[in-house]
């Protein structure tokens, strides 16, 4: 691994509050994601693995601690900043696959670019993530005409189109049957073996967690557990 | 891509951008519809007016050009006004109401026509009995009229005897005795036209007349064809202001719920351009790119619709009211009916951009 990580997480607290009861989301988390890495944050719900995961894509702005993204501190930075952040830094794969109905596969891809004031053509390199997703013949569909699997494999082709350096993915499978379950499983796994791309999913499976190099058990607002 | 995601949101609810395209063009159309009236029927008068083929109107005391004053006049005055130096011609008239904007107008036929050159008939013939009427071509159309048909009015039946063309002395004449003896007005008239010999200068003459009878308004035709606008009508340019504030009212009211509306809807899709790094300025602009083109189509479909509204009004009313296009209106038009729409967005469009994106992807 490098010696340098892609992201950086020290004593990260999160408190929301509830009216006027404080609710502690996370309680000091401490983690560190090098390049290339797939690291699956596992838990049950109400750990704080979405705070977390929200935080790290710049959604969220922590209460205290440090978080480091390629090198850039996110508690320095502004709103602006944040979103500069989710245009170039970070793509986002949710497990209700947030398509937007009324574009098509293709523009739901594209429109990622034209809000980072990229041209609407990907690059080459793009193509290969296409073939890998085997969506390429389904791209003039509107995401009410795809199935489930693809409509996620559309999203994941969006998170990427941009060449993130960080693929953050919550709950992928979440909304998906066992057979495509394990196609996006799959997929994560083969763009970040064989394109080297840095993938942190969030998962409450823990058969989904296994396809990660390494799997964070989050529980209360805290890690447990840690192991490659 | 963002232009297609603009029209793909106002494609993706037809009949709600629809309503909100019609409502502005009804806004709109109101709008062009008042100007035009307002327009139309004051040039209508005024062509009526230069019709008579008059040089000077004299009106009685007290009284401005566009008021409608029955007869207060002596009918000596237009004997009187006939002997002053460089008068040629004196015709007196009687105009009575006969409900509505509309009038029934007495005039002796022989010196009127000496003095306009007659009516153009268009079927039928000239006032040949004390109860005949004559009407013009628009009044027949509307009140479905022929020559031979016989017409109430002022509790009287007349009978057609002449269809004429528009744009003369006024819309129903008949004889000015008749008309005296069934309103009670014997010897009195509401008006005299007066035309100057050959040569002789008209303003002269009125400062002539002025001094001979100085509490009498005293115009020349030039006058009265520049007292037909708008702005010298009394109540009449408020009355074209309030209805321009209505309409930007209407169209923010109209813009501010379906916009209000769309964005409550779009919540969720909202929260998915934040999170690909969609900026407030650029939800903004989205927003405000739909209302423009809302406003815009609203505006045209406004323009067409006067088109409609001025074709209704010439097949059902056209001797009530007369609508002119009025082009030179489009532009303000179309510019109230978009800062309606964007009032009404304003709103919308800066809680969309504040929208947290968390909350947002949570929308169901």
């Amino acid at each position: 691994m490098n010696s340098e990580p892609l992201i950086s997480v020290r004593d990260l607290r999160k408190i929301h509050y509830a009216g006027e009861v404080e609710v502690h989301a996370l309680r000091g988390v401490s983690l560190d994601v090098h390049r290339g890495d797939f690291l699956t944050i596992i838990g049950p719900s109400g750990s704080g693995k979405s705070t977390l995961f929200n935080i790290l894509g710049g959604l969220m702005k922590p209460t205290s601690g440090t978080v480091h993204i390629a090198g850039k501190d996110i508690m320095k930075m502004t709103d602006s900043d944040r979103t500069n952040l989710r245009k170039t830094t970070v793509g986002f794969v949710f497990q209700k696959y947030n398509l937007l109905p009324i574009l098509s596969a293709e523009e739901n891809i594209t429109i990622a670019r034209t809000i980072a004031g990229l041209p609407p053509v990907p690059p080459k390199e793009f193509q290969r993530i296409l073939e890998l997703l085997g969506i390429a013949h389904r791209l003039s569909h509107k995401p009410r005409a795809l199935s489930g699997g693809e409509q996620q494999r559309v999203a994941i082709a969006r998170a990427l189109v941009n060449q993130p350096e960080i693929l953050l993915a919550d709950e992928p499978t979440g909304n998906l049957d066992t057979e495509n379950s394990a196609v996006v499983l799959n997929l994560l796994k083969q763009l970040n073996e064989e394109l080297g791309q840095t993938v942190l999913m969030i998962t409450h499976n823990p058969e989904a967690a296994m396809f990660g190099h390494r799997t964070v058990t989050m529980r209360d607002g805290s890690v447990t557990e840690s192991s490659d | 891509m963002i232009n297609k995601l603009v029209f793909a949101n106002l494609m993706h609810r037809p009949i709600r951008s629809l309503l909100g395209i019609v409502a502005i063009g009804v806004v709109v159309c109101m709008m062009l519809t008042l100007v035009g009236l307002s327009r139309g029927m004051l040039g209508a008068s005024a062509a009526r007016a230069v019709g008579v083929g008059a040089d000077i109107v004299v009106r009685p005391p007290g009284t401005s050009l566009m008021a409608l004053s029955t007869a207060p006049l002596n009918e000596k005055l237009v004997d009187f006004l006939k002997s002053q130096p460089g008068i040629r011609l004196s015709v007196g008239q009687v105009v009575f109401p006969i409900g509505g904007i509309d009038t029934i107008t007495g005039i002796p036929l022989a010196p009127f026509d000496e003095m306009s050159g007659g009516f153009t008939y268009i079927s039928g013939h000239t006032i040949q009995n004390p109860d005949d009427i004559l009407v013009d071509e628009y009044y027949a159309r509307q009140k479905k009229l022929k020559v031979g048909d016989t017409l109430n009015l002022i509790n009287h039946d007349w009978k057609v005897a002449g269809i004429i063309g528009g744009g003369k002395l006024a819309r129903v004449v008949v004889d000015i005795k008749r008309l005296q003896e069934l309103t009670g007005n014997e010897q009195r008239i509401s008006q005299v036209f007066l035309k100057v010999q050959q040569g002789t200068d008209v303003d002269a003459t009125i400062t002539q007349l002025k001094e001979k009878l100085p509490t009498y308004p005293i115009y020349s035709m030039k006058e009265v064809v520049s007292f037909f606008a708008v702005e010298n009508v009394p109540g009449l340019g408020p009355f074209v202001n309030v209805i321009i504030g209505i309409a930007v009212l209407v169209g923010f009211l109209v813009v501010f719920l379906s916009m209000y509306t769309a964005v409550l809807e779009r919540t969720r899709e909202i929260g998915i351009l934040k999170s690909l790094g969609a900026s407030p300025t650029l939800i903004l602009r989205i927003i405000l790119r739909e209302s423009v083109i809302l406003s815009l189509c609203g505006a045209v479909a406004g323009i067409l619709l006067s088109f409609a509204s001025r074709w209704a009004i010439d097949i059902f009313v056209p001797a009530s009211l007369t609508q002119v296009l009025v082009p030179d209106w489009w532009p303000i038009a179309a510019g109230v009916s978009l800062l309606g729409a964007l009032l009404g967005t304003l709103y919308p469009a800066l809680r969309a951009a504040k929208q947290d994106p968390i909350e947002a992807l949570s929308y169901e």
